[in-house]
């Protein structure tokens, strides 16, 4: 047994000391020759006679040379180390060929390890918090009107901790932290940084513990306690350089001191899994006591107790929601509430799973088309190399042994394809990882990690089987004889050789089709989503957030607004200027909203979503007045409140009459509608119908104030004027970019656009390889057809008709590839119904644009090669080659 | 020619080699082969060189072990030994080769009586 193992592992090693024992077989040989022949010697023989029988004696040289190393290494390894060598040789003599193949191999190979390893970090990785699976989301079961709808309140979030049983315990975070809602004081220049609120316990919910310090204690989240910041760790880096003795530190938060408390570890990323595209740069602790009369503004993450299912917590959350006292001072606050409970991770990256699914399936397609080419390729190469292939034959290569060669050469050309790959995915992915403005929840957490790799080995592995099993088992129904026979340049196969190239070159431009429609009904899509009419203008405005220093009083900060409003009207180059507490598709907090002297039933009304504005504000944006009139600054704190609603909500209030003079409720006050202004798109590009109303900021509560500006200059030109007019007014205004906000728009796209981009790319690949395969084949029978189109222009044929039979076959390939490639993308379409706006699976344009599409290809593909027959020279294609 | 011929005379061959090395003690291939031949009135070695084949499987499964060395008359050479474990190899390689040869005579007698019948 021992023997066994040992001989093995010293034949293994041999493979790799071929040379050492060459030579000391060859020393070894040598010194046994010599032996003989001194004994021969001295048998009398002459010196020449005795070298004679001493070399007859020993046998071939060659021979036992040979047997020898089959005895001592592992033959069937060096065998594959001779067929890599001899692959190696033959793509290296054709360069341009194995380029093109591992050009084409890494791309397809790269993509699909870049989309695995997004799809690995948005669905299939576990959350990186601890035990990820006992996470779960809750939230109201019916969210009509956005967040607001969607949330608790302090009470209810507070009476449901005390009564479930399903969770070990129950955290939240405030759901309307806004993006640099904070500013970092005592450093010179104020800096606006975003501080997210949470309460006491989230990071021991999420089992996420410091790196440095500790989370917050109970003292830091009573009223009048310490106030007490978390670092997140980026934030940390930069702004703290890392400062190992950061924790007990004291840092000027909005004026105020705040004591660091810890740092938490890199990993935790709060806005890659909560609010996807949002950096968070600290945390503050909810403080309960200051935010029972807020309202609904808790977003719920609880951990299951061990051995209860998602299914039993969703039970109970549903008993226990109507329990819930919105706020406990008041007892008809009870009975608004219902809750449902899911998966946080299905909560965070459910609803991409089918757009990921769909992307996945389109790259597969791609490295399909990708297989299906490089077979192509392939098997027209080994036509091409009949004649070498029957020459070794001839010299004693058996078939599996010639097949092999070929696999091997394949496989090399994999490996290669799977090196560029992996280089070409890492660039991919770190720069898609690094893409801030795109709002897909995890995506800054892709990396080609481990799984990737070994999804790349994967499929580089299947690919060499798609790509190299055919031209091995083509080669096995080749008669070998026959080519080195045949006269012509390796032309053996012939017809049912083209025919099996043809039918590559239709299957290519059938997935191409599928490829291209998909890609077409996103694309369309997408435009029709840009081309949303959102009630607002966004071009030419750009907002910035200000620090408003009111100290709680209206007149003082109504004041403060006007000024301001007119400092920054009379810098050069400003059209108009108003101000906001919310941009839409930003924020979205809702209030109830009612017409005075009507009953409605429970929950018959949704919320509407509250901005609260000055005057020009809706001028500024481009929201348009349907009736009635804007907010004047005659609307001030002591005047008759007032409101502006939506043309949605004015029309279930008031149907049949004239809303402006109406009587409307909002937080139990009576307010008089002034005027209806158009719908705006407020949470998404698609969806539309919402509840809104626009209330003066004089007369209402903001928290917080956003500048808008409309300008014919660009941003960046304005900003310097603009920032030195706050600056004057108020020194502790931080250095906050001015933001166009169009980039609200772009970020709330960027999931769509994102797709398309990556689709289309995966399409206009395929096209590209399509037209590749069908150039290939097309020149091939060129090649081929020489002599007879020779023959034909000798005979009358003319140029243009030669011509006309090139395009006539190219397009009977694209005629067959595009039917089956039309109708298996017709059913195919079904699948990303969900992903499309405004437009069927069925869309004829999309359809119409790839075909027209994938016959030009084609064309343009088949132009050379029946440039080239067209040019044939009838006097040179018939004399004999 | 069968490979299970070629295994046999193979294994057969592994085997003169460990008994030579074990009476005469170190020898080179040459003086291996010639023993062999010698002993065997040249029915086993077609080729002098196939016992190298033989001698780097003996060495690789550690039975036999090889050293550069001197000849008789001044020539240079790698000398062969058997080792302890190729000793043990080659005594129950002997109890193998006995009994099986036995057995074979008997059965082969046995066969020429039957004809006989």
């Amino acid at each position: 047994m021992i023997g066994h193992l040992q001989r093995l592992l010293e034949r293994a090693r041999a493979v790799f000391r071929g040379g050492t024992y060459d030579r000391e077989f060859d020393a070894e040989a040598e010194s046994h020759i010599q032996l003989a022949i001194d004994e021969n010697m001295r048998r009398g023989l002459s010196e020449e006679e005795a070298r004679r029988d001493a070399l007859i004696r020993f046998g071939g040289l060659l021979r036992s040379r040979e047997q020898h190393r089959d005895a001592r290494s592992l033959p069937f390894i060096e065998v594959a180390i001779q067929d890599l060598r001899y692959a190696v040789r033959m793509l290296r003599r054709e360069r341009a060929f194995s380029f093109v193949a591992v050009i084409i191999l890494g791309l397809g190979i790269g993509a699909n390890a870049a989309v695995f390893s997004i799809v690995n970090a948005i669905l299939l990785q576990p959350l990186p918090f601890e035990n990820p699976r006992e996470l779960v989301w809750i939230e109201q079961a019916k969210a009509t009107s956005g967040l607001s709808s969607a949330t608790y309140s302090v009470d209810a979030y507070e009476g449901f901790r005390a009564r479930n049983r399903s969770f070990q315990d129950v955290t939240a975070y405030y759901a309307f932290s806004s993006p640099e809602n904070s500013r970092l004081g005592g450093i010179g220049s104020p800096q606006p940084i975003t501080a997210m609120s949470v309460l006491g316990n989230f990071f021991q919910v999420l089992g996420v513990e410091p790196v440095l310090g500790r989370a917050f204690n109970a003292d830091e989240t009573r009223r009048g306690g310490r106030a007490a910041v978390l670092l997140a760790y980026p934030f940390w880096q930069q702004q703290f350089a890392s400062d190992p003795r950061i924790v007990g530190r004291v840092i000027d938060l909005d004026g105020r001191p705040v004591t660091v408390v810890g740092v938490l570890p890199a990993r935790f990323d709060f806005g890659a899994v909560f609010s996807p595209g949002r950096r968070v740069d600290a945390f503050v602790p909810v403080i309960p006591d200051e935010m029972r009369n807020w309202g609904n503004t808790l977003s719920l993450v609880a951990r299951l107790r061990n051995g209860v299912s998602i299914e039993r917590a969703d039970v109970e959350a549903r008993a226990i929601a109507p329990e819930l006292y919105f706020n406990v001072k008041y007892t008809d606050s009870k009975g608004s509430y219902t809750a449902r409970v899911i998966g946080l991770k299905e909560h965070v990256s459910g609803q991409l799973r089918r757009s990921l699914v769909v992307l996945w399936c389109a790259v597969g397609f791609t490295l399909l088309i990708v297989c299906v080419n490089l077979a192509n390729l392939l098997i027209a190469r080994t036509g091409a190399r009949a004649k070498e292939l029957a020459m070794r034959a001839a010299l004693g290569a058996g078939r599996g042994r010639l097949a092999r060669q070929l696999l091997t050469e394949s496989a090399l050309l994999s490996v290669m394809g799977a090196i560029v790959g992996v280089g070409v995915a890492s660039g991919v992915v770190r720069y898609l990882a690094h893409q801030g403005s795109v709002t897909l929840p995890l995506l800054n957490a892709a990396r080609l990690n481990g799984a990737a790799l070994a999804w790349t080995l994967l499929i580089a592995a299947a690919s060499c089987a798609a790509f190299g099993l055919g031209p091995a088992m083509k080669l096995s129904a080749t008669d070998l004889q026959s080519a080195l026979k045949d006269e012509s340049h390796g032309a053996s196969a012939g017809r049912s050789h083209h025919r099996l190239r043809s039918a590559l070159v239709v299957s290519e431009i059938a997935l191409a089709c599928v490829l291209l429609v998909g890609a077409g009904l996103l694309l369309r899509s997408f435009l029709r989503v840009l081309d949303v009419d959102l009630g607002f203008r966004p071009a030419g405005v750009a907002a910035i957030k200000i620090d408003v220093d009111d100290g709680g009083r209206a007149e003082r900060r109504a004041a403060i607004f006007q000024e301001t409003l007119q400092r920054i009207r009379s810098i050069p180059g400003i059209e108009s200027a108003g101000i906001t507490d919310n941009l839409p598709l930003e924020g979205n907090r809702s209030w109830g909203l009612q017409a005075k002297g009507k009953q409605y039933r429970d929950n018959e009304l949704p919320g509407a979503f509250v901005y609260m504005i000055t005057p020009d504000y809706l001028e500024t944006m481009g929201v348009r007045l349907r009736s009635g009139r804007f907010f004047s600054w005659g609307d001030g704190p002591a005047s008759q409140a007032v409101v502006l609603v939506n043309e949605t909500a004015a029309r279930y209030l008031w149907p049949g009459v004239d809303p402006v003079g109406q009587i409307a409720v909002i937080n139990n006050r009576d307010t008089r509608v002034i005027g209806v202004v158009s719908d705006i798109h407020e949470t998404s590009l698609e969806k539309t119908g919402a509840w809104q109303m626009y209330l003066p900021a004089a007369q209402a509560g903001p928290v917080g104030a956003i500048l808008t500006i409309r300008s014919p200059l660009p941003a960046s030109a304005i900003a310097p004027g603009i920032m030195s007019a706050l600056r004057s007014l108020n020194p502790r205004q931080p250095a906050t970019q001015l933001r166009p906000v169009e980039l609200s728009v772009d970020h709330a796209v960027s999931p769509r656009r994102f797709f398309v981009v990556l689709v289309a790319s995966f399409a206009a690949f395929g096209l590209l390889l399509a037209s590749l395969g069908v150039y290939g084949v097309i020149s091939y029978s060129v090649a081929q057809r020489t002599q007879e189109i020779g023959i034909r222009m000798a005979l009358g044929a003319s140029a243009s008709r030669v011509q006309r039979a090139i395009v006539w076959q190219t397009m009977r390939l694209v005629i067959v590839g595009v039917a089956i490639g039309a109708a298996a993308a017709a059913v195919l379409s079904r699948l990303i119904a969900s992903m499309l706006f405004e437009t069927a699976p069925t869309d004829a344009a999309a359809f119409i644009v790839t075909v027209t599409l994938l016959a030009c290809a084609a064309l343009a593909a088949a132009a050379l090669p029946a440039y080239r027959a067209a040019h044939v020279d009838p006097m040179r294609a018939l004399r004999p080659m | 020619m069968g490979e299970s011929k070629l295994d046999l005379i193979q294994g057969t061959l592994d085997i003169m080699v460990l008994q030579t090395l074990a009476v005469m003690g170190p020898r080179h291939g040459y003086g291996i082969a010639r023993r062999i031949e010698e002993i065997s009135g040249n029915q086993v070695l077609l080729n002098q060189g196939t016992i190298y084949a033989s001698l780097i499987r003996l060495q690789q499964r550690g039975w036999i072990s090889s050293e550069w060395g001197t000849s008789d008359n001044n020539r240079k050479a790698k000398f062969y030994s058997i080792t302890k474990r190729g000793l043990k190899q080659l005594a129950e390689e002997t109890a193998y080769w006995t009994r099986l040869s036995s057995v074979m005579e008997r059965m082969l007698a046995m066969e020429a009586e039957g004809g006989r019948a």
